[in-house]
Order: C-alpha cells, then sequence, then structure tokens
C-alpha cells in the first residue's frame, strides 16, 4: 500500500553540546521500614537536540529520577541528599525555590505518566491551556491565548478543537487527554523535556504520530529529550542513547545500537528476550526473569541483580560492581566484564 | 460454533450528547462513541478490541461493566440482559464480571490499605469473613508478584507498575467469569509484563475465565486474543481469529495500523504508512465508510455508501467496498 500514501521520513538530527549534566544524584525516601534509595547515585548527560531514554523495571526509581530534576520529589518523604544538576553550566539543585518555579516549564518541562495528574478534572480543557499559556505569553488577552491554545490542539492532531476546548477532562479519551497535556508541556518552549511514559495510553497510529510530533518538535526547537519508557519498541524509535535502571542505579548505557544489538548487563539481556513479538504467532510461554527486584530499603551488599541473574557467583554476591566501559563508550556495572572492559569507576555504594 | 458463549454484545449502541448553554442545555449533536457493534466472547477465551484512540473500546468496555447504559441494544451475560437485572441478580453480576482499568487509580481508593481494597467486594458480595479475606487477598498478591507485607500499606506508596498488579488482584477476588482488561500491562515494564502475560494465560487455563483485552499494543494482542476487532470512529470494521488476522489484514485501516506498530529493533525497516488527515470528529462522523477521507484506496462509492460486512474466510470479517 505504498500508491498514494505517503511513507514516514525522519526530520534531520543535530546533536550539539551538553545542556543537562547529572552527576551522582541520590535521591532516598525516608519511610517507616527505613530507606528506600529510589535514585542512587546516578550519571548522565543530554546534549543538545538528542534523546536519551530511560528504562528499567517498574519501582526502580525511573519517575523519581524525573521528579528530582524538576526538585518536585514528594515532600516530606524525599530528599535528594548529594549530586548535581547541571543545567547549562549551573547547577539547579543550588537554586532557590522561587526560582524553580521560572527554571520548571521554561527550561525543563515534564509530561507526566499519568495525564489525570497534570489535568484538573474542574476546568475545562480551554480554561486550563490558558491559564498555562498565560504564563508564557504575559500581557496577551483571553482571546489570544485561546487561539493559541486551538492552534496547539490542532498541531498535536485533535480534531474540532475549537469545539473540544470546552470539554472537562473525563469527556476525553486517554489518548486526546495525552495530547492535551503534551501541548500544555511543549507551550513554554523548554531547553529539556522530561517524557515519562507519555504513550503509554495511546493505540498505536496516535503514537506514531505524538512520537513524530515529539521528533519534529525536537528538530525545531534543539530541545534535548529525556524519554522514559519501558516500551522497548519507543525506545528503539526514538532515542539517540538509553540508560538501564535497575533497583536506583543505571547498570548500563550507551549508543542505542550499541546497547540494543550487545546488551551486556545480564538484566539488559533478559529484558531484551521478554519483549513479545507481534509478527509471530506464540505457541510457548513468554521468556520472563523471575523473583523481583529488591526491596529499595533493604539493599544486598553486592550487585542488585544477583539474586535473579544467571550467571551470578560468590563475587557478584559479595561487592557492588565497579562501572566498565568499552571502546565505544559503551558502560555497564557487571563482573563478568572484568578483564573485558575497561574500569572506569570504582563501585559508587 | 461449539464453544459456549458468556457474553454477548448484540446491535450495542452509545451515543452521547453535546450540549451547548449553562443553564437551559440543549442538545446539539451526539458523540457516537459506539456505533451498533456485534460481538461475542466464548467461556475462557479473550476477545481484543484495538483501535484508534478515542474509537470506543473504553465505553464499550463500560457498557459491559454497566458503567454506561446502551442508547440501544443489549449485553447479554450467559443470556442475561445484563442491563435490566437488580437486587442479588446484580450482587452476583458484580462478582461474575470485574475489571482492570487502564488507569490503575480509578479502582483504587487512595484512603484505603491495599487489604481492605482488594477485599471490599468479597465483603461485600459474597458471605466471606474479614479473616477468610485477608487470607486469600495474601494469596491474590503473591500470585501477581508482591509480598504479602505490603497488604497493609496504602496504594500511594506503590510506584505506577505495581498498583497495575493491586488492580490485578483486586479484579481477581471473587472468582469472576470475565474480566475486563482495559490496557492491562501497558504500565508496566517488558520482564514483569511478561509474567502477567503468562499469569493471565495461566489464569485463564485454570479458572476458565474469559477476557474482553484492550490492549495498544499489538504483540500483547497477539500473545493474549484469541479474536481480534479492530474499531474505527465506534464501529468494527475488521474482526478474525488472531492469527488469521495478524497473518491476512484486510481493511486498510487495519495494514495503516498494523504498520505504525513498533519493535525493538532500531535497524528494522519497516515502512511507516502516514494516514492522511486528522482523525474525524465521533459528533458528525464521515458518510459512507467511516475511514473514506484517510484511506489511500478511496473510490468514489466510499463517501455514498455503508459498506455492509462481509466473511470473507471463515470468522474473519470485514466492512471495505474493495472487497
Ligand atoms: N510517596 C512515596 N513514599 C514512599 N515510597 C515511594 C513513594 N513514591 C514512590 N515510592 C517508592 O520509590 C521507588 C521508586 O518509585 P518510582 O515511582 O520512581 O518508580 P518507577 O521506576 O517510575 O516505576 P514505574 O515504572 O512503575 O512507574 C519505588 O520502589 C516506590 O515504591
Ligand atoms: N462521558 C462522556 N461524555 C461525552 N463524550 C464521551 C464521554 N465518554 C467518552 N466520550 C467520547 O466517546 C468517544 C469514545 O471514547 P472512549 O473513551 O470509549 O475511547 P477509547 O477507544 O477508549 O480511546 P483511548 O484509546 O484513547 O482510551 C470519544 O470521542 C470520547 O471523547
Ligand atoms: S470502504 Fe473505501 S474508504 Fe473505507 S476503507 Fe475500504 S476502500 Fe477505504
Ligand atoms: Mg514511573
Ligand atoms: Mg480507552
Amino acid at each position: 500500500m505504498t500508491t498514494s500514501s505517503e511513507v514516514y521520513k525522519e526530520p534531520e538530527k543535530k546533536i550539539g553540546n551538553v545542556v543537562l549534566e547529572v552527576r551522582d544524584l541520590r535521591t532516598y525516601l525516608y519511610t517507616k521500614w527505613g530507606v528506600t534509595k529510589a535514585v542512587d547515585g546516578l550519571n548522565f548527560e543530554v546534549r543538545e537536540g538528542e534523546t536519551l531514554g530511560i528504562v528499567g523495571e517498574s519501582g526502580c526509581g525511573k519517575s523519581m529520577t524525573a521528579l528530582s530534576m524538576l526538585r518536585l520529589a514528594p515532600k516530606p518523604a524525599a530528599r535528594t541528599v548529594s549530586g548535581q544538576i547541571i543545567l547549562d553550566g549551573e547547577d539547579i539543585l543550588q537554586r532557590p525555590e522561587p526560582e524553580m518555579r521560572f527554571i520548571r516549564g521554561q527550561k525543563i518541562s515534564m509530561i507526566l505518566q499519568d495525564p489525570m495528574t497534570s489535568l484538573n478534572p474542574v476546568y475545562s480543557i480551554g480554561n486550563q491551556m490558558v491559564e498555562a499559556l498565560g504564563m508564557y505569553y504575559q500581557g496577551e488577552d483571553n482571546k489570544g491565548l485561546k487561539g493559541r491554545a486551538v492552534d496547539i490542539l490542532r498541531k498535536m492532531g485533535v480534531a474540532a478543537p475549537e469545539r473540544r476546548i470546552i470539554d472537562y477532562p473525563h469527556q476525553m479519551s486517554g489518548g486526546m487527554k495525552q495530547r492535551v497535556v503534551g501541548a500544555m508541556a511543549i507551550s513554554g518552549t523548554p531547553r529539556v523535556l522530561i517524557c515519562d511514559e507519555p504513550t503509554t495510553a495511546l493505540d498505536v497510529t496516535i503514537q506514531a504520530q505524538y512520537l513524530r510530533l515529539l521528533k519534529q518538535v525536537q528538530a525545531d526547537t534543539g530541545v534535548s529529550i529525556i524519554f522514559i519508557t519501558h516500551d522497548m519498541g519507543v525506545v528503539a524509535k526514538m532515542c539517540d542513547r538509553v540508560a538501564v535502571m535497575y533497583a536506583g542505579k543505571i547498570v548500563e548505557q550507551g549508543e542505542l545500537r550499541s546497547v540494543f544489538n550487545n546488551p551486556s548487563h545480564p538484566y539488559t539481556k533478559a529484558l531484551m528476550a521478554s519483549v513479545p513479538s507481534m509478527e509471530h504467532a506464540h505457541v510457548e510461554k513468554l521468556y520472563s526473569i523471575e523473583g523481583q527486584p529488591p526491596a529499595l530499603f533493604d539493599l544486598p551488599v553486592g550487585c542488585r541483580f544477583a539474586n535473579r541473574c544467571e550467571f551470578a557467583d560468590a563475587k557478584c554476591l559479595e561487592a557492588y560492581p565497579p562501572m566498565f566501559q568499552d571502546e565505544d563508550g559503551h558502560t555497564a556495572d557487571c563482573w563478568r566484564l572484568e578483564g573485558q572492559w575497561k574500569k572506569v569507576a570504582e563501585a559508587t555504594t | 460454533m461449539a464453544d459456549e458463549i458468556l457474553l454477548q454484545a448484540q446491535d450495542l449502541t452509545k451515543y452521547f450528547p453535546v450540549t451547548k448553554g449553562l443553564v437551559l442545555q440543549k442538545t446539539v449533536g451526539w458523540v457516537q462513541a459506539v456505533d451498533h457493534v456485534n460481538f461475542s466472547i466464548p467461556k475462557g477465551k479473550t476477545l481484543s478490541l484495538v483501535g484508534e484512540s478515542g474509537c470506543g473500546k473504553t465505553t464499550t468496555a463500560k457498557l459491559i461493566l454497566r458503567l454506561e447504559q446502551p442508547t440501544t441494544g443489549q449485553v447479554t451475560l450467559e443470556g442475561q440482559d445484563v442491563h435490566t437485572i437488580d437486587g442479588d441478580e446484580l450482587k452476583k453480576y458484580h462478582t461474575d464480571v470485574s475489571a482492570v482499568f487502564q488507569d490503575p487509580w480509578s479502582s483504587l481508593s487512595p484512603r484505603m490499605r491495599v487489604r481492605d481494597i482488594i477485599s471490599e467486594a468479597l465483603i461485600v458480595n459474597q458471605k466471606v469473613t474479614k479473616v477468610e479475606a485477608y487470607e486469600r487477598v495474601d494469596l491474590l498478591l503473591e500470585q501477581v508478584g508482591l509480598r504479602t507485607q505490603q497488604a497493609t500499606l496504602y496504594p500511594h506508596e506503590f510506584s505506577g507498575g505495581q498498583r497495575q498488579r493491586l488492580a490485578l488482584a483486586s479484579a481477581l477476588v471473587g472468582n469472576p467469569k470475565l474480566i475486563v482488561l482495559d490496557e492491562p500491562v501497558s504500565a508496566l515494564d517488558v520482564s514483569i509484563q511478561a509474567q502477567i502475560m503468562n499469569l493471565l494465560k495461566e489464569l485463564q487455563d485454570s479458572y476458565d475465565v474469559g477476557y474482553l483485552l484492550v490492549a495498544h499494543n499489538l504483540a500483547t494482542v497477539r500473545y493474549l486474543a484469541h479474536e481480534v476487532a479492530v474499531m474505527y470512529l465506534g464501529e468494527i470494521v475488521e474482526q478474525a481469529e488472531t492469527n488469521e488476522l495478524y497473518d491476512n489484514t484486510l481493511h486498510p485501516y487495519t495494514k495503516a495500523l498494523f504498520s505504525a506498530a513498533l519493535t525493538a529493533n532500531p535497524d528494522s525497516q519497516r515502512e511507516e504508512i502516514i494516514l492522511r488527515g486528522e482523525v474525524p470528529s465521533p459528533i458528525n462522523p464521515p458518510s459512507g465508510c467511516r475511514f473514506h477521507q484517510r484511506c489511500p484506496y478511496v473510490m468514489d462509492v466510499c463517501s455514498q455508501e455503508i459498506p455492509v460486512r462481509k466473511e470473507m474466510a471463515p470468522g474473519h470479517f470485514v466492512n471495505c467496498h474493495l472487497y
């Protein structure tokens, strides 16, 4: 079916200098069982126009990482106890709170996992968008802001936007709500856009449209994107680099192709093997990693994957592995790489 | 058909009024969310609904769960019209049919401990003591991959994926005959998805429970569903046994839908078809075939006549003028 239908062409990619640098970020939650180490010594950076994917098991700390970058981790339980978040050369962890309100939205913006938490059920979509847009287009009247809202919604593929704008969130389908939230997040033209599972509620054609739109916005504005997802297909489509998180730590990181074609941490290998395929009929059970990740308030001293790893030996149980790196800058925390890859950092716990 | 029918939707239709004016609300149109839909789910089998955002999947699910009242048409469970029952029959319906929704918050009350949320339906609808109910909760928590010690926590103390497992435990508590699964695994990461999908299959095999599965991930659907119905703007446009559909898509919309599915291979050369135009509004859906404005194969007849359902292979139905 190629005759009259268009085949999609990717917009051109331009990757620039480092915009955001995260160093040894640690956000702990103080709960009644003890200290939950949700974000435990993360290091990564994102360049202008680049998309970094963060993948990992449910509960491993992805959302907490995202929230920490906006300094929105839930208080009083959560505290960022160490680290630096350097945006355009300045550590935003050192900025006073009033300034953070400006940084959020204008510099770092976020699209949340659950669109309902970003939409207020008692106001119409139009009212909420006008309010959000009012922050960036100060002095513009309501009519002008409404016009902008309608334009952004149309750009996001919402049908009959001038009529839908009077709807309340409960009257919209999941996909439409997510497009409204996306429209609000890009309205401030941020430097870094954090997307926390923005497409989980969408079906594939809308997801494809949404991802294309994000890529177009990136090509137009050079925004850096941090894309949190558990969908390996989305990572393959969207990301230039990928970081794999497990139990509060990044256990593997590198160029997309390097990580996907040569997964080097046993967790990443298992993850890649459990993706079902739509190309074949399924007769057998899916491959699945047995067991569960350790509780983040009761972490083992050794490798955090050891209790589920088919290669684990005595050393793995004794000490957390250092970080090893291959020639292409692909890194992984696994004792099996000792002697094969270069050791670049001591264990950080 | 040899299979015993569990649930049947006949001519099922739901229109939502579009109103204007604040005080004297005047109906100015109708959102045709679900329009004359027919399907059935055999006992112990899975039917999946797939299709564009807003095409009416969740509304269909809500009609089955009695969260919405049909405009016309009916839903029957083992031959009984589910929208006319009350009293004890209604209580029984609420244990026979349960749900796991797209948004796990919708089924988890924030102020209750997890074990009370999960056992609520059991205590309300069946004669079960608290002790028995809590024992069942412990068993279910283990079955969905959580720790029994987590029974006394509140929902906000769990991550998104963990909450989805709680929702699944709640849905299983009354030994239902049918579970409506609206995006049951999409919020989970891959290794847990595989576990939950295996779990859903195991539970189906051991309890003979039927599923109505709404999911956008076509790999998930291929793995779990016995039959798939493709919806577009409130209508079913194609329906077939799963492997037959995946190997032989007929409707131009189905072809576009399947071409947009992503694979975990960064070097994949699969061609992505872009559909022209926006998703039309369900308020005034296009005439004739509702897909005609976006269809690469559109013909004159398509905007004028509604295509009728044709059976192209045994059990493989399509509504399209090409056939
Ligand atoms: N308010 C809270 N109080 C205490 N612990 C919390 C709170 N919110 C989250 N946690 C814990 O912090 C850890 C990290 O949670 P986070 O939401 O970052 O996970 P995630 O990687 O985003 O998971 P998912 O893929 O399921 O969204 C989890 O183990 C969770 O149980
Ligand atoms: N209470 C309501 N009032 C008015 N319109 C509604 C209501 N609920 C749903 N709709 C409309 O009905 C149509 C079908 O919505 P539905 O939620 O069933 O879609 P869906 O297929 O589940 O979409 P998604 O994949 O995005 O979840 C949409 O156009 C939606 O906006
Ligand atoms: S009926 Fe016509 S418009 Fe509709 S899908 Fe078939 S060819 Fe396209
Ligand atoms: Mg999360
Ligand atoms: Mg839905």
